[in-house]
């Protein structure tokens, strides 16, 4: 164990441990937007970057990225720091200027109006922080959707923006997105995943029991195998199956 | 040719060759470098092959196709040794005259010889031009004498008795500590000793190990690195195998942008032509030290120069960076130790070893040991690749080498760096080449690209330039890289276009202050550099564009307007008829032409083919 301090705490942590982890275990918070636990950090949005001290020198890291060491002293609000997020919000607040997500993120943070001219401002949701990418391929391990082109120019978009025959329909990604940039919808017997660009269509399963729509077919089969599950063992929907006496 | 396999037999070979060319015939070395080979080269080997074949010569002279000696604005060159003539703006109708009258009787060909443009003085050897006298070409020199795709020829020249040293009289440790004590420090812009990155990499634990050549130069107006990899690959290739001998290495790659074709193919004729000698491979010239390269070939992304980026690319993935909290001489390629060198850095380590630490750091400044190669552009007089001492001043590169501004304009100012440094004004051009005073005015040495500006450039144009370029060549990982460039090109189009506004400039140092910040790698926390240090040196230029809505320049074109000077003005209509859009009205002979403002798409054509001055701007 080392120990670190966080805002004048003193913390308990263990190497290999980043700052945002221990932040997060000790209830201290700092704002993210590309990270999720349960995927590899990737320092998109700089959000979280914080101030830390070493041998009398101060120097701005993401935090979902560095490596905690002993004596680490960590400052996640100081004056620079703040006015380094700020910035950044109002840089995704021109882009996303009417998302919702965003907007009130902005607003948290004392952004209420990005500082940019009016005819600059996009309408973007997509802030390409690119938690569906990695859910889709560390998670679901299929990589149907991936980060394409370059700067300006980046998207997140199956191959060709054409419907991937690599998606399975699971809506990991629509679930993941913190800015509704990709969504999901059910309905009568078929699901829809699409963004502005792209989508695709599955069939859905029908319970051979109570007669709901409730996957899709497609994400079924590909769980079946996986699992290497009889043919017939999706044919009744989970709630069902749990019934059958 | 037979493999190598011990220091005798090698000695044997260099002597073997020494021996075949001892003869001493006549020799035509033709420049076949990128600028060169764009103004014609290849029209003048192929005529020359001919020629020597028509004369039947083939027997009693040498041809030699060569790498870049520099001078890059005179090509295409020739050199004629044994006497060394240099003859300039060679065309394919002055071959035959060449081979007869210099190659064959020692006669000079006058008016091919280099005319120093400002005292009309002619000079038969290249030392004895101005544009070399204050160059040291320890790297680049050798490019005139060698045909790149010939090994014999770098070995006659001494080349690998580097590495049979290290090999033969030095540990691994010992060579590190040379290259360590030579204070020799990263070519490719970090600046970061490359000693110690070699240190560290063969301290880290885990195996295998890898090193690689950085050639995916990609600053706009730099050439250096394509340079020697075309002209000289075998220094290059020396310089990793050592580098990989000291770090414990065995397996290495030479990045190379694939839009150099003639760096990948030579490099990969290099290397066939070393394993076959037994310069790579196992068992190295009979040490026992085992290595190979291969080539892999880059995309062309600029971002891919950038380490984690280009491991990434090298990996098959997008060549996006990836955060250095653990640097990449620890976790690097397939996150094993790996050791990044640029190309002109590994070109520097053979020199080191063979003429060792000393000498080397007797050359240069405290901070920065031995010589830089820099692309001479812009609006100087003599553009090219030059290699001078570290701590010579900009003012001695520009002037002395470079013969001054272009046209006799005045000097504004120099961008070193590329996109990621900054423009140096007037008043700063007695600072030293040096990594330290260079980051210290707020530009940086970068790769080596020197771009001139003079009068006519305007310096928040030459911001946007930049900006845009590195726009386009953010790799949009990072939201303030991708969001935060794009934003202040936006904000720069807006001045250029005379609609900025005076809390502008405010908003693009905050801008500034985040991208320096928090950006993810080097492209994104120096990408403001191009407009704070115009800002630092040049804010009256961004006033009088937002405050007058004037470019004093007469570069933005929303904010000038081209007049016609009526008492100089002649009506030769050459203007009337170059004008795309009929703006230029004649009124008869001898009288001024009317320029119809309405009309005029503000292309400037007519001032550039006005022979009396007679068209103004402003």
């Amino acid at each position: 164990m080392i120990t670190i301090s966080i805002d004048g705490q003193e913390l308990k942590a263990k190497e290999g441990q980043t700052i945002l982890e221990i932040a997060r275990e000790n209830g201290i918070y700092i704002p993210t937007l590309c990270y999720h636990e349960n995927l590899s950090p990737y320092g998109a949005c700089r959000l979280c970057c914080v101030e830390i001290f070493k041998g009398g020198r101060s120097r701005i890291v993401a935090s979902c990225l560095y490596p905690v060491e002993e004596g680490l002293e960590v400052k996640t609000n100081s004056p620079h720091i703040i006015n380094n997020r700020k910035m950044i919000m109002e840089l995704l607040l021109a882009r996303c200027s009417q998302n919702e997500v965003i907007k009130k993120l902005a607003s948290e943070m004392g952004v209420e109006q990005s500082a940019f001219k009016a005819k600059y401002l996009e309408n973007e949701d997509c802030i390409l922080c690119g938690l569906c990418v990695r859910a889709c391929e560390q998670i679901v391990e299929r990589s149907a959707i991936s980060l394409v082109n370059r700067g300006v120019n980046r998207e997140v978009a199956p191959p060709f923006l054409e419907p991937s025959a690599d998606c399975i329909g699971c809506g990991s990604c629509a679930y993941v997105c913190p800015t509704g940039a990709i969504k999901m919808e059910d309905k009568d017997g078929t699901r829809v995943v699409y963004a502005r660009n792209w989508e695709k269509e599955f069939k859905l399963k029908k319970c051979k029991k109570c007669g709901n729509y409730w996957a899709p077919e497609e994400q079924l089969e590909y769980i079946r195998e996986k699992l290497n599950l009889p043919p017939d063992f999706f044919d009744v929907c989970p709630n069902c199956r749990e019934s059958v006496p | 040719m037979e493999k190598i396999k011990s220091l005798q037999d090698l000695e044997a070979f260099r002597n073997s060759i020494a021996e075949k060319r001892k003869v001493g015939k006549p020799c035509i070395a033709i420049c076949s470098g990128a600028g060169c080979l764009a103004l014609g080269a290849r029209g003048i080997i192929n005529a020359t092959i001919k020629e020597i074949e028509r004369q039947k010569l083939k027997a009693k002279v040498d041809i030699k196709t060569t790498g870049c000696p520099g001078f890059c604005e005179q090509g295409p060159l020739v050199i004629i040794y044994p006497q060394n003539i240099l003859y300039t703006h060679v065309k394919v109708k002055d071959v035959a005259e060449i081979i007869s009258k210099t190659v064959i009787n020692g006669e000079i060909v006058d008016r091919l010889l280099y005319t120093d443009p400002t005292t009309g003085e002619k000079f038969i050897h290249e030392s004895e031009i101005p544009f070399y006298k204050k160059q040291r070409r320890l790297l680049l020199g050798n490019n005139s004498n060698i045909d790149p795709n010939n090994i014999e020829d770098y070995l006659a020249l001494g080349g690998y008795s580097a590495l049979a040293k290290a090999l033969f009289e030095m540990t691994p440790e010992q060579v590190t500590e040379e290259v360590k004590r030579s204070g020799l420090r990263g070519r490719g812009g970090g600046g970061f000793p490359a000693g110690r990155k070699w240190e560290s990499c063969h301290n880290a634990p885990g195996e295998p190990k890898y090193v690689i050549a950085n050639c995916d130069e990609g600053d706009p107006g730099a050439f250096m690195d394509r340079a020697l990899t075309e002209g000289n690959p075998h220094s290059v290739l020396e310089g990793l195998i050592i580098a990989a001998y000291a770090i414990g290495s065995h397996e290495g790659y030479i990045y190379v942008r694939n839009e150099y074709p003639v760096a990948v193919e030579n490099a990969t004729i290099a290397i066939k032509q070393a394993e076959k000698l037994g310069f790579l491979g196992k068992d190295i010239l009979g040490s026992g030290f085992d290595f190979t390269v291969r080539i892999n070939r880059g995309g062309g992304a600029f971002v891919c120069g950038e380490s984690t980026a280009l491991m990434a690319s090298l990996e098959g993935k997008i060549g996006e960076p990836r955060a250095k909290y653990i640097h990449t001489v620890e976790r690097g390629l397939w996150d094993k130790p790996s050791n990044l060198n640029n190309v002109e850095t590994l070109a520097n380590v053979p020199l080191i070893i063979n003429k060792g630490a000393d000498w080397f750091n007797g050359i240069g400044t405290e901070g920065s040991k031995g010589t830089k190669i820099f692309s001479l552009v812009g609006k100087v007089n003599n553009t090219g690749l030059v290699e001078v001492p570290m701590g010579i001043t900009l003012r001695e590169v520009i002037y002395d080498v470079g013969g001054g501004i272009k046209d006799g304009k005045k000097f504004k100012g120099v961008q070193t760096g590329g996109p990621s440094g900054g423009v140096i004004p007037e008043s700063m051009l007695d600072i030293p080449v040096d990594f330290d005073e260079l980051t210290k005015a707020g530009s940086m040495m970068g790769s080596g690209a020197m771009i001139v500006m003079d009068e006519d450039t305007c310096m928040v144009d030459t911001a946007k330039y930049f900006l845009t370029f590195l726009e386009e060549e953010s790799c949009g990982k990072c939201v303030p890289c991708r969001e935060g460039i794009k934003r202040m090109r936006q904000i720069l189009d807006d001045i250029t276009e005379g609609k900025g506004k005076e809390k502008d400039i405010e908003l693009l140092e905050r801008i500034s202050a985040t991208l320096k910040d928090t950006a993810l790698c080097a492209l994104g926390t120096t990408a403001a550099n191009p407009v704070l240090s115009t800002l630092r040196y040049f804010k009256d230029e961004y006033e009088a564009h937002i405050k007058q809505k004037r470019c004093p320049a007469g570069v933005c074109k929303a904010l000038i307007q081209y007049y016609i000077i009526d008492e100089k003005c002649v009506g030769c209509r050459l203007c009337e008829k170059a004008c795309p859009v009929e703006a230029i009205t004649f009124m008869g002979k001898k009288k001024p032409v009317i320029l119809d403002q309405s009309k005029c798409i503000k292309c400037g054509i007519c001032k550039d083919v006005c022979k009396l001055g007679a068209v103004g701007v402003k």
